[in-house]
């Protein structure tokens, strides 16, 4: 017996937090896929310790989402009874973990965004953003700086660890454009000083990336162009995979406590 | 998580560098002082403890990977995330041990190299496989729960480094074993498909389980080396037997059946259990368990797969270094 999808009253505030709660769930579970084979047992130790940050933001904003919304859903729900066109993350998050140059670009992008990010959330009207965003912030200050040594160390290392970060940088750099999208639903969240616009967060953004980019001996690809979709659940074919995995059980076996 | 089965000496104290300081040493030992890394020690105790300590470490890295293999798919987010915390404590384990291992003389690297070329030994019991969600609820309940019987009285073993990091790491198995008990509760008091995945993973770790003990007394070597030197405290088949009898109630409480129709319990309250099929443990202990293969190749492909990941941290450590010296130099 197949389990049925949830439906989700995506109301622009549920939407938001659902779409924050995606990002933090898909790359958690993205960095949790390491445990265990990482390239030496200090990064084991890092990568569990940034997937358990990440989870636990998704947690909370799952949990937080459910309350808004109000129909009897909860974290699990959202988490395991919702397929691909449902799920609400960033094309970044979703991409394979591949070798660590890519991962640690991916987390990279992500964290100096999500740092910017949570700072200016604290200041969100909403007391429960605010909230998230105090923790989430110092969290995410760590998972910045963690990948910006990573990305210096590889760029001017050996001349292979140079050849994989900047592939990784080339691969995901038309990821890294949905950050700073608003749709009209957020846009009314912005007004309402629940939200920021994370275009006003682009330049700072850019400063940091290049930067570290350029002190790793990297570059930066010329192209602009940026892949979008994930927020409306049009994903990459990868997310499909990570889904069937994380959603097994609770498919298998509807209905059941854990 | 560690195995009592590896707690033997390697070699007897005959044949002792230096009689009088060995017999300080016996002194200090016998008062219940603890021994330190820069204090003598006959070369026979340093051998066995960094074997030991290392083959602990091993255990703690190897047995990420039957755990590992459901953080993917563990069935809540709160399971999920626990199951996460406790894959990564047992890294932390790893790296304490392995830094304990250092203080006796041997480098991690020279410690993690023998064991990837399966010249050193780790606990048997991570070369069964994880089939099912009760398998992880099982192995916090009977793996860790053996390993803290074994690793308590090694909180007073007589060397300083390695008792200090078992009092932190017993903490934290006691936590990993309540978490699997209470994974357990959960399923037991579950679907009747839930209960049967509980009965059938206990079916399947219950031998192994008691095998992590170690070989019955009348037959294991060595082990009056390691007494006399308070490494180790208790006999295997003590800890074997205090091990069933906490275990049984518990079995009970879960209302799960133990796969020994002929166990029975003895005038002293004791339960017998069935004899051990010793073969299967030399089997696996020979390399021929379910995933002995499996796991060391998973070891040496991350070993390998990262070595260009270490490379370009050393490399860039020294562009960094000579980069310093010569502006100290301008």
């Amino acid at each position: 017996m197949a389990v049925a999808n949830i439906e989700v009253s995506e109301t622009p505030l549920v939407l938001y937090a659902l779409r924050r709660a995606d990002d933090a769930l898909i790359l958690g579970h993205r960095l949790s896929e390491w445990c265990g084979h990482a390239p030496a047992m200090e990064e084991d130790m890092a990568l569990a310790n940034m997937g358990l940050d990440l989870l636990g933001q998704a947690r909370e904003l799952y949990t937080y989402a459910a309350k808004v919304e109000g129909r009897g859903n909860d974290e699990d729900k959202f988490a395991y009874l919702r397929d691909v066109r449902q799920y609400r993350n960033l094309l970044l998050v979703e991409q394979p973990n591949g070798d660590f140059a890519r991962t640690m670009v991916r987390q990279f992008f992500y964290a100096a965004f999500a740092d910017l990010y949570w700072r200016a959330m604290m200041a969100s009207s909403d007391p429960t953003f605010a909230a998230i965003a105090a923790k989430s912030e110092k969290e995410s200050a760590y998972h910045l700086r963690h990948s910006s040594e990573w990305i210096v160390r590889l760029g001017d290392g050996t001349e292979e660890s140079h050849r994989r970060a900047q592939n990784a940088i080339d691969d995901l750099w038309a990821y890294t454009g949905e950050m700073f999208a608003v749709d009209d639903g957020e846009r009314g969240l912005i007004d309402a000083g629940i939200a920021i616009d994370p275009a006003t967060l682009k330049s700072r953004w850019l400063k940091t990336v290049t930067g570290i980019v350029n002190e790793a001996t990297l570059a930066l690809p010329k192209s602009d162009w940026m892949q979008q979709g994930g927020r409306v659940g049009s994903h990459s074919e990868h997310l499909g995979h990570l889904l069937s995995e994380l959603q097994s059980l609770q498919r298998t076996f509807p209905g059941a406590t854990w | 998580m560690y195995t009592q089965a590896l707690n033997s000496s390697d070699g007897d104290d005959r044949g002792v560098e230096d009689v009088a300081r060995a017999s300080q040493f016996q002194a200090r030992i016998d008062a219940d002082e603890r021994i330190e890394p820069n204090d003598w020690m006959p070369a026979a105790y340093r051998k066995t403890l960094t074997r030991q300590i290392s083959q602990h470490a091993h255990s703690e890295i190897v047995g990420m990977l039957p755990e590992g293999n459901w953080i993917t798919r563990a069935p809540s987010l709160r399971r999920k995330a626990a199951l996460l915390a406790k894959v990564q404590d047992e890294c932390g384990h790893g790296l304490y041990l392995y830094a304990a291992a250092e203080t006796l003389g041997t480098s991690r690297e020279e410690l993690v190299d023998a064991m990837l070329s399966g010249k050193a030994k780790y606990s048997s019991i991570f070369n069964y496989p994880t089939l099912t969600w009760a398998d992880i609820g099982t192995i916090g309940w009977l793996v860790d729960g053996a390993a803290i019987m074994n690793q308590i009285p090694l909180c007073r073993c007589s060397y300083g480094p390695y008792a200090r990091a078992m009092i932190r790491v017993c903490k934290e198995e006691s936590f990993h074993q309540r978490q699997g008990f209470e994974i357990m509760v959960t399923l037991c008091r579950g679907t009747a498909e839930q209960k049967a995945m509980a009965q059938n993973a206990l079916d399947r770790w219950w031998w192994p389980v008691l095998m992590m003990f170690g070989p019955p007394d009348q037959v294991s070597q060595h082990s009056d080396t390691s007494t006399k030197w308070k490494i180790k405290r208790f006999s295997n088949d003590e800890l074997r037997q205090k091990f069933i009898d906490a275990t049984v109630p518990q079995a009970e409480f879960l209302g799960l059946t133990i796969p020994d129709p002929g166990m029975k319990q003895n005038e002293n309250g004791n339960w017998v259990h069935s004899p051990i099929d010793w073969d299967e443990f030399k089997q696996v202990l020979a390399g021929n368990g379910p995933c002995n293969r499996d796991r060391l190749a998973a070891r040496r492909k991350a070993h390998e797969e990262g070595a260009w990941v270490r490379e370009a941290a050393m490399a860039y450590a020294e562009k960094r270094k000579s980069r310093q010296l010569a502006q100290a130099a301008e």
